[in-house]
């Protein structure tokens, strides 16, 4: 079966997406990932869907399912290279995503996640020593 | 019958033109020398028209002639009123030929239902070729506008500007997000700021805009400001209960730009004079 790659560096995960989804090959990587999450305990996710030019709203539901399971599971979502005409089409359709972080490319992305932990480790260190 | 009487204008067509030309001059619709080599081209299509009557080739050839003359008159300054009195002259200085021409009073009757006929569908062709150069205008500068209304300014290494003067409908907010999010891909920006001092008034409608603007910015990976609020439309806002919330507002563009400073950990200081 056809499945989206998916990448670990170092506390991160690495996810490109780079065909049109179908809904089963969404579902799909949304298993895969949260597995791979708790296999790696991974921080960060990052999902790359600058080749995508086409999302509709169930797809919009799977990213934001896939922030919020991360989350859950401790890790941090970022999507980054979100093309115009997808962001218009999200906001026509109402869904802002709200719990998903967005960057312009991989390079922000990755300082964002890199920040974002950086802010965690400092800031609730009480949190993190709970978790584990 | 009343063509063949109609076809006898054909050999009076200088002394028709004559009486057109003072009829014109005395009415204060002409315009001189241009106009006089309108009229000559125009009434000897038009006569040779009515001499093959019934050819329908040859009077659309005349109504082209018209259109052109009536959106040639158009952009030489005349009000569509003054293009229907040319016509009318005209009209009324081949009534006068005609009368001369004809004394059976049925015959002259009928050569004048006809030639009202043929004139007064073309005096409605000249309001609609009028009417049309008009809308023509009107949609180029509509999209002119459009265009030019929307500019995306590059203030600063990663901020961008967008000033919006004007009304913002859907339409207009489409190019808006259209360009900005463009813009933001292009100059790899993570600070827009939206400035809607030139916005008239702000209704839930607009407010809607301004926020799909936002969320849309903030998919993409950018931070969205508004600026340029002014007391009424902050009261505006809260009278028709807008929830803005979620979305940094700032008063001024140059508050803006210092937030987005901030953002950006940037620091502007003044420069220190040394002695």
């Amino acid at each position: 079966m056809e499945r989206i790659p998916i990448l670990k560096m170092g506390q991160y995960l690495l996810v490109t997406i780079q065909v049109d989804l179908y809904d089963q090959l969404a579902e799909n990587l949304e298993s895969d990932l949260i597995n791979t999450i708790s296999k790696h305990s991974s921080k960060g996710v990052l999902i790359d869907i600058s080749a995508v030019s086409i999302i509709d709203s169930f797809m919009g539901r799977i990213l934001g399912n896939i922030a919020v399971m991360s989350k859950i599971m401790d890790a941090q979502t970022v999507v980054v290279g979100m093309q115009p005409a997808v962001a218009i089409t999200l906001v026509e359709l109402g869904l802002s995503l709200n719990g998903v972080i967005s960057a312009l490319n991989v390079e922000r992305g990755m300082e964002l996640l890199r920040s974002k932990m950086h802010n965690s480790d400092n800031e609730e260190p009480e949190y993190d020593d709970d978790n584990e | 019958m009343q063509n063949n009487s109609l076809m006898g204008l054909k050999e009076h067509e200088n002394k028709l033109l004559t009486i057109w030309s003072q009829i014109l001059q005395d009415s204060g619709a002409g315009d001189g020398a241009m106009e006089e080599e309108e009229s000559k081209e125009f009434a000897s299509l038009f006569l040779s028209a009515l001499e093959k009557s019934g050819n329908f080739d040859e009077f659309e050839k005349v109504e082209d002639l018209i259109i052109g003359i009536a959106s040639s008159r158009g952009k030489r300054g005349f009000s569509p009123r003054e293009n229907a009195q040319y016509l009318i002259s005209f009209k009324q200085a081949a009534s006068k030929v005609i009368s001369e021409l004809i004394t059976d009073s049925a015959e002259l009757y009928d050569a004048n239902l006809k030639l009202n006929e043929i004139l007064d569908n073309m005096m409605i062709m000249t309001f609609e070729a009028f009417m049309k150069g008009r809308e023509d205008i009107i949609s180029r500068q509509v999209d002119e506008i459009s265009e030019i209304s929307t500019p995306v300014i590059s203030v600063w290494e990663g901020i961008v500007a967008l000033p919006i003067i004007g009304t913002l409908d859907s339409s207009r907010t489409q190019v808006v997000m259209e360009n900005l999010l463009q813009q933001i891909v292009d100059t790899g920006s993570s600070i827009a700021i939206l400035d809607i001092s030139g916005v008239p008034a702000v209704d839930s409608l607009v407010a809607q805009h301004l926020i799909k603007t936002v969320s849309a910015t903030r998919l993409m990976g950018a931070e969205c400001i508004i600026s340029g609020i002014r007391p009424e439309i902050a009261q505006t806002v809260v009278h028709l209960g807008i929830d803005l919330t979620g979305i940094i507002t700032k008063a001024s563009l140059a508050s803006a730009l210092r937030t987005a400073f901030d953002m950006l950990q940037l620091n502007v200081v003044k420069r220190k004079v040394i002695g």
